[in-house]
């Protein structure tokens, strides 16, 4: 009897531990950013809690080419040109008006008067010059979208730009030493905000610690790994930006945790929502869904050296023997549109065309008997090991199209490597096939079809190891065209030659998806990935 | 004894050197190229060249293996790669936030974890012990990713008792002086706050409590089966001492000793292992800073946090040596 009782009193003393070790935690509930943490409806500062994957590398945005920095420093930096709401058209930035000369060489901007830096340091065609030449004294590792854009630094010969100089107090003018056409979207972009020449000059290389720019907001602190938090700059030059008083970048690497934290309500606006959460979402009253217009591709790359690849009949053949329709509702949930061509319907350039290779098994094996495969072949299918917006599961992609190949007679024996061998060993053209994927830049369609198919940047991004002359040519002769219509007919053509090579079978253009709660108002996702928060409320 | 830790500490040397030298070549030994992965894909061949170049990658791996030696010698852990600030000054408060959490998780561990492991001991074969033992074989095998995101599901979602993630209340943030909050809060005087950071604290370190709870109740369970068979403490109990005292003061301070061992390793383990945790809670701390480094090829942060997080492992297991003595009488050293 005894010893019951003591069996008895022991387990309640466990559970009495057990509850008080929650329970000394567990107080008053306001505190925990609970189930009504979000709302600041009272009148009280406007905070809004983003959610993220990953955080910043650096908030100097020169520095860096990670999204997870450009998503912060869009909001502390402007920049001279701005790209639309939704869209990669460009609008006035920090300058307010500029002319383009006849021949593309020469452009003149005149600048936005009355900015303020967050530092009280006067924004003007001085401190534009001080910042190109901030930018044009460095080298490739410390400004590395500089170099991409531009070509180079100082007076090397493939530096795009010749000099920037002020003609007046809020004149500036550059010149190029070659026409580039998308010279003004490339100004638009993260990377080429405007920063204090005071504060840079004093930071020297730890500027990216502490930024300071004109933008809505400014910096205030920065936990790594777990949060940034920039406030409103009052005296903002936009009338009435921006409408919150705070907003706080937290890193939450797990999908499903960061829905976890979204739904509890410890956060207000939530990126990287697998398609498959999606539902949930839609579903919840309290929560509301965004679409970020689609500026991406997803394709399997063919790699054109290895064989059978290097004929474009068996490549045509993979093209015919994969349903992308399929790939699209099973693991895009439908939120994605089925490619046909390596770029985006968005850019302007797009040939709509061009007929899309149609799912169609006995076309493929025909192609592969002219091919003299009639009996099929054994090749390798690599899938990518990271989750991706262009490509939510590769793993499971890459199965779906094991199996249609399957169909024609292609035996595909799935491999995967851990990320950062899987884009060192395609590069150098160790794949078969291998899925992959681009998020545009700037827009423009020179960032997708020379950056990913010129012969130019085979053992870079262009992993097929592709080469077409002709193609070339073209290209070439599209980066330094500034008539518009001209140009797109460029690449109207660049596109039929690749459609009609087929290194690639196109899959998806996937429409990256975030959540927030229905408190949040006037938020629009950027196709470029970094949003501009300075228009968003909370009600 | 002095001799004795002095003696250990100098052990340390080899080991810790060793250590060093599988990291730094292991992680060469992977392909992929840091160089690259931090200009991202649209960087140019130029620019990748260049940035090697600077990062000292072109000299031969002795030469940069005795390049870190040498940096390691005046404490200086080399500069991340990615974020271009020294490690040194980086690592802190990710160290701090593990920390923080493998104390909150070892203390939920060991005070659980010992009271099951005597209970079921004490009542062999009730249906405590049973469940006890059954509830710590579902613990070691429980993934913690599912057991975390249910917890979320539960504590959070449903309840709203409990935050999700993160270590504080972004909305009221704490100021933080010594990156460990709840001493933080308590220095400041804001026990509301040392409630918040508590309260961030339960669901990660009960996740992160899980296995180490269960192999410490395993553990003691037998350690105490065994002692409680020994002639001591049946002529205890012949004495007509009381059950409870015989357990609690007699036998467990034999039987713990081999418990000690467990908690050591397993505090060191918590160290290192808490990535699953760190990322599923969105807790900034150390295992995650280490993981992400590898995607990013980021070798000196690889070095030197393993390096850091192994030096911490091996003297939790010095310290722990040295408690046996203080259960243990009999135990000297010399």
């Amino acid at each position: 009897m005894g010893k019951k009782k003591i069996v008895s009193l022991a387990f309640l003393m466990l559970l009495l531990l057990s509850t008080a070790l929650y329970g000394c935690s567990g107080g008053d509930e306001s505190e925990s950013g609970g189930e009504s943490g979000g709302d600041s409806d009272s009148g009280e500062e406007k905070v809004l809690i983003f959610g993220r994957g990953g955080d910043s590398v650096s908030l100097d945005p020169i520095a860096v080419t990670d999204g997870e920095s450009f998503k912060v420093t869009k909001n502390i930096f402007d920049t001279l040109i701005n790209f639309g709401e939704q869209d990669t058209e460009i609008e006035p930035g920090l300058a307010s008006e500029w002319t383009a000369a006849e021949d593309g060489l020469t452009y003149t901007f005149q600048l936005q008067e009355g900015v303020t830096f967050h530092d009280g340091t006067d924004f003007n065609a001085e401190a534009v010059v001080a910042n190109f030449d901030r930018w044009s004294g460095g080298n490739s590792d410390q400004f590395p979208y500089y170099q991409s854009m531009f070509g180079g630094f100082g007076d090397a010969e493939e530096h795009v730009i010749e000099s920037v100089e002020a003609t007046g107090d809020y004149e500036v003018v550059i010149k190029l030493k070659r026409p580039q056409a998308p010279f003004l979207k490339n100004l638009a972009m993260s990377p080429f905000g405007i920063a204090s020449p005071t504060a840079f000059e004093e930071a020297g290389d730890t500027f990216g610690d502490n930024p300071v720019g004109t933008g809505p907001f400014q910096f205030v602190e920065w936990n790594r790994n777990d949060t940034v938090t920039i406030e409103k700059f009052d005296d903002y030059w936009v009338e009435g930006e921006p409408k919150l008083d705070q907003v706080v970048f937290r890193a939450i690497p797990d999908n499903s945790a960061r829905l976890n934290a979204l739904l509890s309500g410890e956060i207000d606006l939530a990126d990287g929502i697998t398609p498959s959460d999606a539902g949930t979402i839609e579903g919840n009253e309290n929560l509301q869904l965004f679409e970020r217009p689609s500026m991406n591709v997803g394709y399997l790359g063919l790699t054109t050296t290895r064989e059978p690849f290097d004929d474009p009949k068996v490549r045509q053949a993979m093209n015919h023997a994969i349903d992308r329709q399929a790939l699209v509702d099973s693991f895009f949930e439908g939120r994605a549109e089925v490619a046909k061509n390596p770029m985006p319907p968005v850019i302007s350039g797009y040939n709509d065309d061009i007929e899309g290779y149609e799912f169609d098994p006995e076309k493929a094996k025909e192609l592969l008997a002219e091919a003299g495969l009639e009996d099929g072949f054994t090749m390798e299918l690599w899938a990518m090991p990271v989750p991706r917006p262009y490509m939510p599961d590769g793993q499971k992609v890459a199965e779906a199209i094991q199996s249609n190949l399957a169909d024609v007679g292609i035996t595909a024996e799935i491999v995967s490597y851990e990320w950062a061998t899987y884009l060192e060993k395609a590069a150098a053209g160790e794949a078969d096939a291998f899925l992959l994927g681009w998020t545009g830049d700037n827009g423009d369609a020179d960032n997708f079809l020379y950056v990913l198919l010129d012969q130019d940047n085979i053992g870079s991004n262009n992993y097929t190891y592709y080469e077409n002359q002709a193609l070339h040519d073209i290209l070439i002769a599209a980066q330094t065209e500034v008539d518009e219509d001209a140009r797109n007919e460029l690449y109207m053509q660049a596109q039929e030659m690749i459609h009609k090579d087929a290194p690639w079978v196109p899959l998806a253009h996937s429409t990256p998806l975030l959540a927030g709660g229905t408190n949040v108002i006037d938020f629009k996702a950027h196709p470029t990935g970094s949003d501009k928060l300075a228009s968003v409320d909370l009600e | 004894m002095l001799h004795y830790i002095g003696q250990r500490l100098l052990q340390l040397i080899p080991v810790l050197l060793g250590m060093t030298f599988i990291v730094f070549m292991i992680i060469r030994a992977i392909p992929g190229d840091p160089a690259q992965v931090i200009l991202g894909q649209q960087a140019t061949e130029e620019a990748i060249k260049s940035l090697r170049t600077s990062l000292g990658l072109d000299n031969p791996w002795y030469v940069q293996y005795f390049d870190y030696l040498k940096g390691l010698v005046t404490g200086d852990l080399g500069n991340s790669l990615r974020t271009r600030t020294p490690v040194s000054e980086e690592i802190w408060p990710y160290l701090a936030a593990t920390i923080e959490l493998s104390l909150f998780a070892i203390i939920i561990a060991v005070i659980i974890g010992i009271n099951a492991g005597i209970i079921s001991a004490w009542f062999q074969n009730s249906w405590f012990d049973y469940t006890a033992m059954v509830l710590a074989l579902i613990g070691v095998s429980m993934p913690i990713f599912w057991l975390g995101l249910m917890n979320q599901w539960i504590f959070s979602i449903e309840l709203g008792i409990l935050p999700t993630t993160g270590r504080e209340n972004v909305r009221d943030p704490i100021n933080s002086i010594t990156n460990f909050y709840v001493l933080d809060t308590l220095i400041q005087g804001d026990f509301s706050q040392t409630a918040t950071v508590l309260k961030h604290l339960v669901l990660p370190g009960t996740a992160l409590a899980t296995i180490p709870m269960a192999i410490i109740a395993r553990m003691t369970r037998s350690s105490m089966l065994e002692v409680m068979r020994s002639d001591y403490v049946r002529t205890a109990r012949a004495k007509g001492l009381q059950m409870f005292w015989v357990v609690y003061k007699h036998a467990l301070k034999n039987a713990i000793i081999p418990v000690l061992t467990i908690i050591g390793l397993q505090m060191g383990l918590l160290l290192g292992g808490a990535i699953l945790t760190e990322t599923i809670f969105g807790w900034p701390g150390i295992g995650r800073y280490i993981y992400e480094a590898i995607g990013f090829r980021d070798y000196p942060v690889i070095q030197s946090g393993i390096l850091i997080v192994a030096f911490i492992f091996v003297m939790i297991n010095l310290f722990v040596d040295l408690l046996y003595g203080l259960v243990d009488p009999r135990i000297k050293y010399d």
